[in-house]
């Protein structure tokens, strides 16, 4: 499968935008693409969790998008879901001492999650859909444009389960105690899994109307 | 202690399911979930292989990654735990590998039925997220062994009462915006609701 000679694309040209932009809303890596979708409901009890864990997604996509990119011509097709994983766990084993050296009580909240980054559909969706058959600036774009679609699902998750289930936001206590003691009570349902689940179920809803984009 | 192990079986399988309580293995169970025998096939792949992984990346950590373990080999302080995640993800791999050769086999219906969905258990974050489990948690060998098989089986128990549930609602009216994913994502979310009713048995 050989290039087809193309003239010099501008970096950020309309195509290369296109790239970047289509998965914040029409391609969205979990709303549309359903990946994703484990680390999406386990990290969003909170929202600080949640941003640090989307930016450690956002850079593994994006870089190992440009590796694989780099090395479509080279890597045989019998092997290359091991290449890919190989490439994705160095980035992984990467970011996880970065997180324990600088963030080290965050990482311990994200406990195996930043691991299973390495098992997270939308790395090796993109670097099978888009990363193999593509040159190194477009994958870069096309992984940062995930990770970034991908980051603010997580942010508005995150940000509906801490207020209505901890009533605060990053940390801040959101409601003065007057209202907790007459009567207003946190979301308990919020925290746990299932509050996580219908959350994404209900805002799944939401997107997939506004877009008009029909499924199965 | 069989006490011990049976309490820890019955946690792993329905207080602290795996899919229903850490949201791991979602990927491949949304996909897999529309028929009931793709269901059981895939149950059945990914408890064997996580009955199998658990423990062989208990042994790779305890003598070859810990701090401190390649003592027998006379080198007492290296900490080559930074490379569990690879080393992991190699054992995961080269098993896939080995139940793909077995089925093609051995039961190639079965085989051709899970068609792309079995290469791709390598990546199921389950089988993964139960190694890292097991390290985190401490276990010891026979603990692994019995938490990889409960987590399997717990898996299994929810993509199956997923898939029956969703060739039920096949035939009812749902909202163009919710299908597919969305109803689902409801549905497990009363399921994980049920699952929590679990929560206070004590053996």
């Amino acid at each position: 499968m050989s290039d087809v000679k193309q003239p010099k694309e501008s970096l950020f040209s309309k195509k290369n935008m296109k790239v970047l932009t289509n998965p914040l809303s029409e391609n969205n890596p979990i709303t549309f693409q359903v990946l994703g979708i484990c680390s999406a409901l386990a990290v969003t009890v909170q929202m600080r969790t949640a941003l640090v864990m989307a930016l450690a997604v956002t850079s593994v996509v994006s870089l190992s998008n440009v590796a694989i990119s780099i090395l479509r011509k080279q890597i045989p097709s019998k092997i290359r879901i091991i290449v890919e994983l190989a490439v994705i766990a160095t980035l992984v084993i990467l970011v996880d001492q970065i997180l324990k050296a600088f963030l080290f009580d965050i990482s311990k909240q994200l406990s195996v999650f930043v691991g299973l980054i390495i098992t997270n559909c939308i790395i090796m969706g993109r670097a099978e859909a888009f990363a193999l058959q593509n040159k190194p600036w477009p994958s870069f774009l096309d992984g940062l444009g995930n990770g970034l679609g991908y980051g603010w699902i997580l942010m508005v998750i995150a940000m509906a389960r801490e207020i209505l289930g901890s009533g605060t936001f990053l940390g801040f206590q959101l409601f003065p105690d007057s209202f907790y003691v007459a009567g207003y009570e946190n979301m308990g349902l919020m925290v746990l899994a299932p509050g996580a689940f219908i959350l994404l179920g209900l805002l799944v809803w939401i997107q997939r109307t506004i877009t008009k984009t029909v499924h199965e | 202690m069989l006490e011990h192990y049976l309490s820890l079986f019955v946690k792993a399988v329905f207080v602290e399911n795996i899919l229903l309580a850490f949201f791991l293995g979602m990927c491949s169970f949304l996909a897999v979930s529309k028929k009931v025998e793709t269901a059981v096939g895939l149950g059945m792949a990914v408890t064997f292989v996580l009955t199998i992984t658990t423990p062989t990346n208990w042994l790779l950590y305890n003598y070859v990654l810990k701090d401190g373990a390649l003592a027998w080999a006379g080198l007492p302080n290296t900490d080559l735990s930074f490379l569990n995640f690879i080393t992991f993800i190699a054992t995961i791999a080269a098993m896939v590998q080995l139940v793909e050769m077995i089925l093609d086999k051995y039961s190639p219906k079965l085989y051709a039925a899970l068609g792309i969905f079995l290469p791709l258990i390598a990546v199921n974050c389950a089988i993964l997220g139960a190694s890292l489990f097991m390290v985190e948690r401490n276990y010891t060998m026979g603990e692994s062994v019995v938490f990889g098989f409960g987590s399997g089986i717990g898996w299994f128990l929810a993509i199956i009462a997923m898939a029956a549930i969703r060739q039920r609602i096949r035939y009812s009216n749902i909202p163009s915006g919710l299908k597919g994913l969305g109803i689902t994502m409801l549905i497990t979310g009363l399921m994980s609701m049920a699952f929590m009713l679990f929560s206070g048995i004590q053996l």
